[in-house]
This record gives C-alpha cells, structure tokens and sequence, in this order.
C-alpha cells in the first residue's frame, strides 16, 4: 500500500490554522520539527492523529493537518487509549505538558505507560504553567516564584523520565526544543518503539519561565553541562568530551570522572537501574542526560487486545443464539 | 405525601390453592441464598409461574458468621397473575441461623410460614443477632406457622456417605433447604440437578453430596410429620401469550441491549468501565461476549473510562460507559467534551444509594438531577430510564439509536434494584427489529467537521482512516460554519442555541407518552419513572380494581419529555409521583408544566412496596374527591 502513497511534504503537515503560541516559545521549534518529520514515516497522512489534553502544548493539533483531537486536562492518554483500542491501524500521538502529564493527568500517564499502549507521548516540558499565566508546576523547581507562589514554592519537582521508567514505560528518552536534529532523531526511534514511548521534550517558555534551559542549548557552554546519551557508547561530554561517568560501585551512586578513565559507562539502554540513575542525573553535580535512555521490549496492550479479540472471534457471536442461551421454556 | 403502608391482607397459606406467594430465603453471605434463590427462580419459571426476583446483599464481601449485617437475602415473588415486583409482605421466610430471623421476621404476614434451620439457634449465635432469649422458645413466633428443622443435622446426616467431613458437609444445607421448599410449592427438582452437576463438573463428589441434599430436603417434606397448615401449596399457572422464555437480570438485558444495538447499528462498540458496585456486572456480562463487535476495556479510574470511550466515538466505534453516582460525577467534564464535540456516547448509570459512598448494594432513583443537569455549561444530552428488568433491553437499544442519529452523549439509567433483580422475558425475534446502520462520512469533496445534517442537526461523524477528511476537534468552541476554534460571541450563541434544539428535537422521534394502565383521563394520575414500575402498577391495578378512578404513567424518556406529557397530565385532577429520591422527578414535571404534582417519597434502599403507594392512591383520591 506504501508504494502508492503521494509524496508528501512538510507544507503538507501544516493545518490552515493560525499558530498562537507566544513570539519565542519553543513550541514553534517543536512544531515546525514535526511537521518535517511526519512525511519521513511514509504512512497515509489519515492514519495519522494527534490527541492533546489542555496547555500552551496542547494546541499543537490544531496547527497539525492530520486528525486531532484536542481533549480535557490531562485526559489526552485515556483518550488516545480508546482510540487505539477502537483502531489499532492508526498512529496516535499523545502531546502533553508537565501540568497536563504529570499533576492532573498523572495517573493517566501512569497506567498508559504501565500498559504500553502503542503511542507517541511528547511531553513539552517548560516547568511553568503558561497559559494559566505562570503557576508553579510539578516540574518546577523548588523556590520558583510565581504568581502562585510569591515567597518561592516549596513543593519538591518530580522528574518525568525517572516517574515515566518507574510507571513501567518501555521507551524512555529526552530532548530539546530546539534541537532539531536530535529531537528528530529521538522522535524517529520513539515512533519505531511498539508500545508507548515516552519522550520529554525540555522547553522554554519565554514569558513564564525563560531561559531555565540556557545551559543545556548555548554552544559556548551546553557539552558541559549535558550528556548524549547512544546506546553501546561511553558516556563522556564536555568540550572536549574530557569527562566521563561511572558507577562507584561501593556506593552504588554515579559519580563523574576522567574521560580517560577505564571504567567509564557504557550506555545500555536495556539497564534500568542505571537509566533510572541516569534519567534523575541534573546540575549543577551532573550533566542532564538526553537521547533515548531507556528501552525495552514488551508485549503492546493494544496488541494483546486484538489477539483475544481474534481469539474470541473465530465464531462470530449471533443474537439469536445469545438470546436463547441458558435456561428457556417454552409456553403453549 | 407522608410515606405510609397498608396491609395488602393477601396471607392465603390456609388454602391448598394459592394465587401468588412470595417466599424470601435469607441466611449469612455464605450460606448460599443467592444460589438457592436463583435455582427456586428457574424451577419456579419452568413451572408456569409469573414471577419477579430481588436480591438483597450486603456491601460486606464475608461479614463475619451469624452478624445481622452479614445477612444476605433472595426474594421471589411468583404467582397465576402478572407479577411486577418482588412483593411487600412475606409469605414464606426461611431464616438459616438468628441474624436470619430478626432482621427478616418483621415482613412476615401473620399466619405466614416460618422455617428456621433450629441447629444454628446455638447460644452464640443467638448473641451475636442480640436476642435475649431464644425465639423459638419463648412463644413470640406463636402467629406464624413454624417449621424448626434441625438442617445442619438432617444435612450431614443426607451427605455421610461421601466422607466430606463436618465443614464440608454443612455447606449442603441450602439445598436440602431448597429442596424442601421445592416440594413445598411442587416445583421439580430436575434443573437444579443440571446445574448443580455442570457448577461443580470438576468437583464430581461435591456435586452429588448437593444433590443428595436437596433430595434429602425434598424427602423430608414428603415424609415427616409436619405440623398442621403446614402442606404442599398449588400455586396455578399465569396465563402468558406463548412463546419461549428465559429469566434476566436488568445487568443482562441491558448487557444484551447494548451488543443488540451494535448490531442493529452496524458498528463497533468500545465498553470503558471501572469496577463499581452495583455496575460492575455489566463489565464482567460484556467481557464475556467479544464475540460480537464488542471490545471491553477496564480503565484505571472513572474518568479514563469515559475518555477511552470518547476516543474509541472519535475513532468511529461507538464508545459506552458505566458506572454508579459516584463514578458517574467523575465522568461529568468529558461527558461535556462529547457533548461539545458532538460524538456519541453512552452513560449507563445503575444508581445506588447517595450522596458518596451511600449504600452502594441498595437502590435508589437520585441521581435524576444529576443525569438532568449535573455538568457544567449548558449542556443538554437525551436521559433513558429503564424501568423493568427486561424494558433494559430496550432502553439501551434506544440509547443506541439516539446517540448515532443524533450524534450525542446519552444517559441511560438503571438502578441497584433493577440491575440484580430478574424477571421471565419472553424472548424477542431479534429478526423483526429495525436496524439503523450508521454511516460514517467518506467525502473528502468540500469536507468540514461541522457539516450537519438540517434535520436532526447531528454533525457528521468523520472518522480518522478516512483519506480527505482530516480535521481537528476539541472542547473549545467551534465555528458553526467552519467547525475550527471560534471565539465570536455570536457564533457562541448559535452554537448554544444549537445544543438546545438538537436535543429538544428529538422530542419529535420518540414515542407520544401513553397511559399504560386506566384512562386517559381522570382523576389521579400516578405517574412514574424506572423501577417503580412494577409496584406502581401493582397498586393502580389493586385501586381500579376496588372501582377507583386511577391511571398509571410511567416515564421512560426524561429528556427531552415526551412532547405530549404536559397535555396528557393536565387531563387528571391530581398528579402523584412516587420515588425512590427526594422528589426530583415531581420537581421537572411542576416546573415544566406548572402542574401542582404531589410527591411520595421513600429513600430507604428498599423499592418501593405496592401497599404504600396503595396507601397514597387511597390518601390522594380521597383529597381530591372532598375538594371537587
């Protein structure tokens, strides 16, 4: 069926809607990276659907023109679920934030991930709540100020990639806005993972919480302070990738190194003890960690759905026999 | 109207011939009842009988032994005439240990029989039910008929040759006990054999040693000296149209209905549910039967239900959820979103006792305001209430129908007593019932979502798959001519105004309300809605029988009303509505009508009985009588 498909573009993937998102926001990036790799999949552009919960993130649909459905705080990965379950041939996208993904939705998260439930899950992650105008998130970090929180907020951060491995999710990874290709990169591989895959997208938000990943993106300092994570490669970064991680094995606790120190990490994506360590690692003692962290195979929920279905099915039930089953008797 | 009872004066066990019974076994959560109702049910059923059943358990999974609040009850109301509830007073109660007794012994008719396993009267159980004295020895069981049986002794002894041992062996004790009550009404004793033999295929002894039981209770009646007044009752055949039938439980017929209207509607269902009591049994009845277009999915909690099943309707499936009360205000802000988005969906709500937790294994009718009106915004969606056992079947048929015509969210209610009580259904021809195939939108040729159709005003159902029709949905207002994100004051009105009339139509694609027992027209009118059928009915049927001037009404479509209800009620001089809530169905109908409708109101976790409504049929026509 692919060979007849028409070719299709990245204008082919951009909706007539007008793009609200703030002047500057990282979504624009994340979109436009999207939108570029969508044809790459070669997959019939109907079969493609893109379901969202509430947020600056959650608009992203509407910019999509594939099938969208821009859903209910939090609720996108339930949603995505029954279509998935109502039709298994379609690609489903799941776009969340850290307020829709983790605080209102996060038990949703929770069991979609547990499931594995074969989906795209991009969470844009910008700590902030943006377009309640600036609340604190579950992501944010301890002591921001916001309108909620004028003396500093005092809640601890959860780390998505860490609650995502540790909800049972068998593809977890991490990217930048703005950096196409790896972001691209990242993405691909989540869409070749069968089950769900869950990919935090870290993402500026310049109004509510601008600049909080500077480090990560600004050439000058970046390799310092984060690590690309590629399986079956030591995990050294810097400049000049001078400096390494290894396990203390005393401790049990990662530490950082000489590069040339011989026994450096090498990235199994399978561990996931060592993904879990690495997926928490962040400054100013650590590099953050982006690529595909962790990754396993598991059976897909939607899958073993479909094979009890195919299983039940070989007779197809009849209403006349259901009706009749059990006890009857018959009046004169 | 203050909640009163009469007597329906019906204790007739002085007769060999008797025109109905009602027989109420009641023992500890694992003495069986349930099993020994359900097995009574089917003979009772295969005899000829009319008959209607109701379960009564308690929240308690294994209470412990011998407490009043383990105890758990099986009511059977069988007769020669129509029977349309489980009845008021008992004529029959079989109490298997003091708990039994003293919370059942109050609905025992004077003269009525009384057979109490006299083995489990030990001290410690009469402790544990608070009776200071035995019962059966101080004399204040003098004005029934008693049958004190030592069944725990009669039991081993019917089973020792198995060898099952003491524990064992006493589990029998609800078949020998219904195998007394068998012979009692002359019922036969062959299907409870079948069914005890496929139960316990794998457990070849434990089977027979059953069997051995309830013949051994059977042989019992047939041989002891039992005292005077205590014999074989005939209870004559009902005289039903012919036909074939089978006993159902509302879970089940409404089970049916849902996979029945799949089929009639040529379309995929997805069933998204979370365990809740009383609703769980239609989850645990659809799982069994994916052999049909049916797919099932237990979610992680009541809102990932309802959006699982708004997404399986935005995939092109029909979504359906269930759940009770509590649940179902959970599911509230996506039953919005289908509403908005305009796609189909089913809420089941088998209501229970409220608010919270309430009485989860009772019934109640109080989530009516809450099915009405209960989401925020201005957001009207169709409300069915089914109102017997097998009237489920229809109902969730209907509930189909409407919510793929009219692409919307549909609430179909249910209730505690409804989804666990069962009733002998005479089987439909499935043949003769009139599909109404859905048709998803295929034209790519100037598509938009919010193409609708001018007569029903449902808008086209699009599903993702569809080459050409790509096109994005949501919560947040969408242009009536574009179907994209509009913020046009206007168009928010239009689209409000749309909401409205698109519901309201379907006013004109139901059925004229009709008056299902007297005239037209009259002087009282009970009207009614959902369980309350069957004691309603009961109780107009008695009042017109003693030459009163009543008629009864019963409700199914809540919203939108029947387009006649209004005219059709302002032909009685009065207007009582009996229900299990506070009044909220009496409050639409005076509010929508400005009819000074009077309310009878009864929230005790019980349906209704025929002789309290009976009581206010008397109470109201006489009012009325003096006034004019």
């Amino acid at each position: 069926m692919n060979q007849a498909l028409p070719k299709l573009t990245v204008k082919d993937y951009a909706s007539d809607q007008e793009v609200r998102w703030c002047p500057g926001c990282g979504d624009y990036a994340i979109l436009k990276t999207i939108q570029k790799l969508m044809p790459t999949f070669e997959q019939p552009k109907e079969n493609q659907v893109f379901i969202s919960g509430i947020g600056c993130s959650s608009r992203f649909p509407y910019y999509m023109n594939t099938f969208g459905f821009h859903t209910i705080h939090g609720r996108a990965p339930a949603v995505a679920t029954g279509v998935k379950l109502a039709n298994p041939e379609l690609d489903v996208w799941v776009i969340t934030g850290d307020g829709d993904g983790f605080s209102i939705g996060g038990n949703h998260m929770l069991h979609v991930l547990r499931r594995n439930v074969d989906l795209q899950i991009l969470l844009f992650n910008n700590e902030i709540y943006g377009l309640t105008k600036g609340q604190y998130s579950p992501t944010s970090q301890t002591g921001t100020r916001s309108p909620s929180s004028p003396t500093g907020s005092i809640d601890l951060p959860l780390a998505p990639c860490e609650v995502a491995i540790g909800s049972g999710g068998t593809f977890i990874a991490r990217t930048i806005d703005t950096q196409a290709k790896h972001l691209a990169e990242v993405v691909t591989r989540g869409h070749d993972h069968r089950g769900a895959s869950f990919i935090e997208i870290l993402q500026n938000c310049p109004i509510y919480n601008d600049g909080i990943f500077d480090q990560l993106k600004d050439k000058k300092v970046a390799a310092d302070f984060k690590v690309e994570l590629v399986h079956g490669e030591p995990i050294v970064f810097g400049k000049e990738q001078e400096q390494g991680i290894r396990l203390n094995h005393d401790s049990l606790k990662l530490e950082l190194v000489d590069a040339t120190s011989d026994d450096i990490l090498i990235h199994d994506e399978t561990n996931k003890v060592l993904a879990t360590m690495l997926a928490t690692m962040k400054g100013p003692d650590f590099p953050v960690a982006v690529g595909v962290i962790y990754r396993e195979e598991k059976n897909s929920y939607v899958d073993d759905s479909q094979q009890q279905l195919i299983s039940v099915r070989a007779a197809k039930g009849s209403m006349a026999e259901l009706l009749t089953s059990g006890h009857t008797w018959e009046v004169e | 109207m203050e909640l009163a009872e009469e007597n329906l004066n019906e204790h007739h066990l002085d007769e060999k011939e008797v025109v109905d019974v009602v027989v109420r076994f009641a023992g500890d959560s694992g003495d069986g009842m349930q099993l020994t109702g359900n097995n009574f049910t089917e003979a009772t059923a295969l005899y000829g009988n009319d008959l209607s059943t109701f379960p009564d358990f308690p929240a308690e999974i294994r209470a412990p032994v011998g407490a009043t609040f383990g105890v758990s009850a099986f009511q059977i109301y069988f007769g020669a005439n129509d029977v349309t509830t489980a009845g008021d007073a008992l004529d029959v109660l079989v109490a298997m240990n003091p708990a039994a007794l003293i919370t059942n012994i109050d609905n025992l008719v004077d003269g009525g029989l009384l057979i109490v396993d006299s083995g489990a009267f030990t001290a410690k159980n009469l402790a544990k039910a608070k009776y200071q004295e035995n019962p059966l020895e101080d004399g204040s069981l003098d004005r029934f008929r008693v049958l004190e049986i030592d069944i725990t002794k009669q039991v081993l002894a019917a089973v020792e040759e198995f060898n099952l041992g003491h524990k064992t062996g006493v589990r029998s004790k609800n078949m020998w006990t219904l195998g007394l009550v068998l012979w009692l009404f002359d019922r036969d004793r062959a299907g409870t054999i079948e069914s005890l033999k496929t139960k316990f295929a794998s457990k070849p002894e434990i089977a027979s040693a059953n069997i051995a039981a309830l013949n051994a209770g059977h042989a019992y009646g047939e041989t002891a000296e039992l005292p005077a007044g205590i014999h074989v009752y005939k209870v004559p055949k009902a005289k039903v149209s012919p036909g074939t039938y089978r006993n159902i439980t509302g879970t089940n017929a409404l089970a049916w209905g849902l996979i029945a209207g799949s089929e009639l509607a040529n379309i995929d269902m997805l069933f998204a549910s979370y365990p809740i009591t009383p609703a769980s049994n239609l989850l645990h009845e659809l799982v069994r039967h994916r052999d049909f277009d049916i797919n099932t999915f237990q979610a992680e909690d009541e809102i990932a239900a309802v959006c699982a099943a708004i997404g399986a309707s935005f995939a092109g499936s029909l979504g359906v959820t269930s759940s009770a009360g509590p649940g179902i205000a959970l599911k509230a802000e996506g039953i919005a979103l289908a509403c908005a988005t305009e796609l189909p969906l089913i809420v089941v709500n088998t209501q229970r006792g409220g608010p919270s937790t309430g009485l989860p294994t009772k019934t109640e009718q109080s989530d009516l305001n809450m099915a009405l009106h209960g989401r925020h915004g201005d957001t009207p969606m169709p409300v069915i209430a089914s109102s017997t056992p097998t009237d489920c079947f229809d109902a969730a048929i209907e509930a189909v129908r409407l919510a793929t015509k009219y692409m919307t969210p549909v609430m179909l209610l249910s209730d505690g007593y409804l989804a666990n009580a069962a009733e002998p259904w005479k089987i439909p021809d499935f043949s003769e019932f009139e599909p109404f195939p859905v048709e998803h939108y295929t034209k790519a040729e100037g598509f938009k979502p919010s193409i609708r159709n001018e007569e029903t005003h449902a808008r086209v159902w699009a599903k993702p798959g569809t080459a050409g029709l790509e096109h994005r949905i949501g919560g947040i207002e969408r242009s009536f001519d574009t179907g994209d994100i509009s913020y046009d004051p206007a168009n928010h009105q239009k689209m409000t105004d749309l909401r409205q009339a698109k519901i309201a139509g379907i006013a004109n694609d139901i059925p004229l309300q009709e008056v299902c027992l007297g005239n037209e027209t009259g002087k009282l009118a009970v009207v009614g809605w959902g369980s309350t059928f069957g004691a309603i009915h009961q109780a107009v049927k008695r009042a017109r029988s003693e030459g009163l001037d009543a008629s009864h009404i019963h409700v199914r479509y809540m919203s939108p009303l029947p387009r006649n209800l209004g005219d059709l009620l302002r032909g009685f001089d009065a207007i009582l509505v009996p229900e299990m809530n506070t009044g909220q169905f009496v409050q639409l109908i005076r509010s929508e009508y400005l009819i000074d409708a009077e309310a009878l109101n009864k929230v005790a976790g019980q349906p209704f009985k025929i002789g309290e409504i009976l009581a206010a049929i008397h109470e109201k026509i006489a009012a009325t009588g003096s006034k004019s």
